[in-house]
């Protein structure tokens, strides 16, 4: 079993910032004008030329093995930057970030599907980004194309799939590699009604092995339903923490409900 | 790791500082390092990217070749006539010629871009971002596999001596990607930074054609001018040309893409170690 794995993450004091380019900040031309001829009025152009966003700050937090932590948030208040520092996607500014145990940022689930492509191809292609090897992707590659029930469809390049049957095999692969830290944006879509049945027992089969998850949503029932603790977090800071009940309640509260 | 707000000294010092420190280079190196380890991934992606661009015509790939062929020939014939050169010797020359510097300019066009086309998967995938410099690295060494066929064939039809000294080509071709991965991560780094970089390499680039002896041979310079010799192209070409045209290249090239391989490199390893960790925030 995946439990006895020892996975952990912990996080210091981490502030991460974002610097917002206009166009003309975009260019080395007015760059090298610039520091050729105003070099002398520093103070002025370093304000004037890119201004930051605060996205994170100062943000402490450190989950075990068997967490699952719901975060909660206004649109902009740093739920998903949070989730890709915890993923090693950015480097914080300040603080330090220490991680245990294999992650898998599953933010969508189709990222790098190749239309082109056909459905087995894409098989091993999806399973390349969960950091699979050619060879562990082709033991599994008949238990995936099974649980897609694609059939010959697979042969076939995916533009000439439905929707549905995209998410079918991106949901299969996706979910065939357990990682020991999961984190995810809004949870994980798996498509059309009929295969919703199935989807979810083996969605709740392979988060039930997955160490550690983290995840973002808006959809207070999903956070409710997956989480035992969450954060409230707001203009990048951490509101509370806590019980996912207390949190919510909080979370409520803070809307004026 | 970084520092937004210290007063006084310039943001652009301090960041460049850091790239000193041993810590992010060894972060940088590791990067690197990585990378090259997930190479079924960026091998693959390579390939689709080849792929992409043909897809759904019937000769895919092939269209590489073809449309470099219809060049070498066209401008082969022209230029041949204006130069007044035995076509008997130019064309291989040109053909040769003609798909190095293919390499060597795609390697840096497509260089440039390795960051900026791979946004969606930069934030969302936690692999290192190397693997997007190894990725075009392949995609070019992918096209020139197709294009070095016009090169033989030309080399068939006119005779060309082909001996052993063609065994130096896959070790140039080597030395040329690994120059074109320090490009590929430097100028990759500069572009997701600021986007007229791309605008910029291109256009040098395309001066650079004209100035390197891709079209017309060193011979025709008359006394050997600087230009030639400091032209980084220039030897970059020459190694790989030369044993295709059954000489041996000389060591003066070879001692000179060696010493831009060096220098390339510390550079790079600097820059990416003071900025790498930016580019998710960038692109």
């Amino acid at each position: 079993m995946k439990d006895a794995k020892v996975a952990s993450i912990q996080v210091e004091n981490v502030s991460v910032s974002f610097p917002v380019y206009s166009a003309s900040t975009r260019s080395l031309k007015n760059r090298l004008i610039q520091s050729a001829t105003g070099g002398q009025i520093r103070a002025d152009r370093v304000s004037q030329r890119i201004s930051v966003v605060q996205a994170l700050q100062d943000i402490t937090l450190s989950l075990e093995s068997g967490d699952r932590l719901g975060l909660v948030g206004h649109n902009g208040a740093g739920k998903t930057t949070l989730l890709r520092v915890l993923g090693g996607i950015y480097e914080p500014n300040s603080g330090r970030v220490r991680v245990e145990g294999t992650r898998v940022p599953l933010f969508d689930i189709g990222l790098g599907m190749d239309q082109e492509s056909t459905g087995y191809e894409n098989i091993i292609l999806r399973g390349l980004f969960l950091g699979l090897t050619r060879q562990q992707i082709q033991a599994q590659l008949d238990e995936i194309a099974e649980f897609t029930e694609l059939g010959d469809f697979l042969s076939l390049p995916i533009r000439t799939y439905s929707a549905g049957m995209q998410m079918r095999l991106a949901f299969a692969v996706s979910t065939s590699v357990v990682p020991d830290i999961l984190l995810l944006d809004e949870g994980i879509g798996a498509g059309d009604a009929a295969f919703l049945q199935k989807a979810s027992e083996r969605l709740k089969r392979f988060t039930e092995q997955v160490s550690i998850i983290v995840l973002s949503s808006h959809s207070e029932d999903l956070i409710r339903s997956m989480c035992s603790k969450a954060l409230l977090m707001e203009h990048g800071r951490v509101i509370c923490a806590g019980p996912t009940e207390e949190v919510l309640e909080r979370y409520r509260s803070m809307r004026g409900w | 790791m970084s520092s937004d707000a210290h007063g006084g000294e310039s943001p652009l010092l301090i960041q460049l500082r850091q790239g000193l420190r041993r810590e992010q280079i060894d972060k940088a190196w590791r990067d690197i390092v990585a990378g090259w380890q997930r190479r079924e991934l960026w091998m693959t992606l390579g390939l689709h990217d080849v792929r992409q661009r043909y897809r759904r015509s019937k000769l895919g790939p092939f269209w590489i070749t073809i449309s470099m062929g219809v060049m070498v020939m066209a401008l082969g014939l022209l230029y041949g006539q204006i130069f007044g050169q035995d076509l008997h010797e130019y064309l291989p020359f040109l053909a040769a010629g003609f798909v190095v510097w293919g390499l060597i300019s795609t390697m840096l066009n497509d260089g440039c871009q390795a960051f900026i086309v791979a946004e969606g998967m930069i934030r969302q995938l936690n692999a290192p971002v190397s693997i997007y410099a190894y990725r075009g690295i392949w995609s070019t060494l992918i096209a020139f596999a197709h294009n070095i066929w016009i090169f033989f064939a030309v080399a068939l039809w006119f005779g060309v001596d082909l001996n052993w000294n063609l065994l130096w080509i896959p070790l140039a071709v080597f030395v040329l990607l690994v120059n074109g991965l320090w490009m590929a991560l430097f100028f990759g780094l500069l572009s997701a930074r600021f986007r007229d970089v791309p605008l910029i390499v291109g256009s040098v680039v395309q001066v650079l054609f004209f100035v390197t002896p891709v079209i017309w041979r060193p011979e025709m310079l008359p006394g050997r001018a600087l230009l030639l010799d400091l032209n980084p192209f220039y030897h970059m070409v020459e190694i790989v040309r030369a044993p295709m045209l059954g000489q041996a290249p000389g060591l003066e090239h070879w001692l000179t893409v060696l010493t831009i391989l060096l220098v390339g490199w510390a550079v790079t390893l600097f820059f990416y170690s003071a900025y790498r960790w930016r580019i998710p925030y960038w692109v």
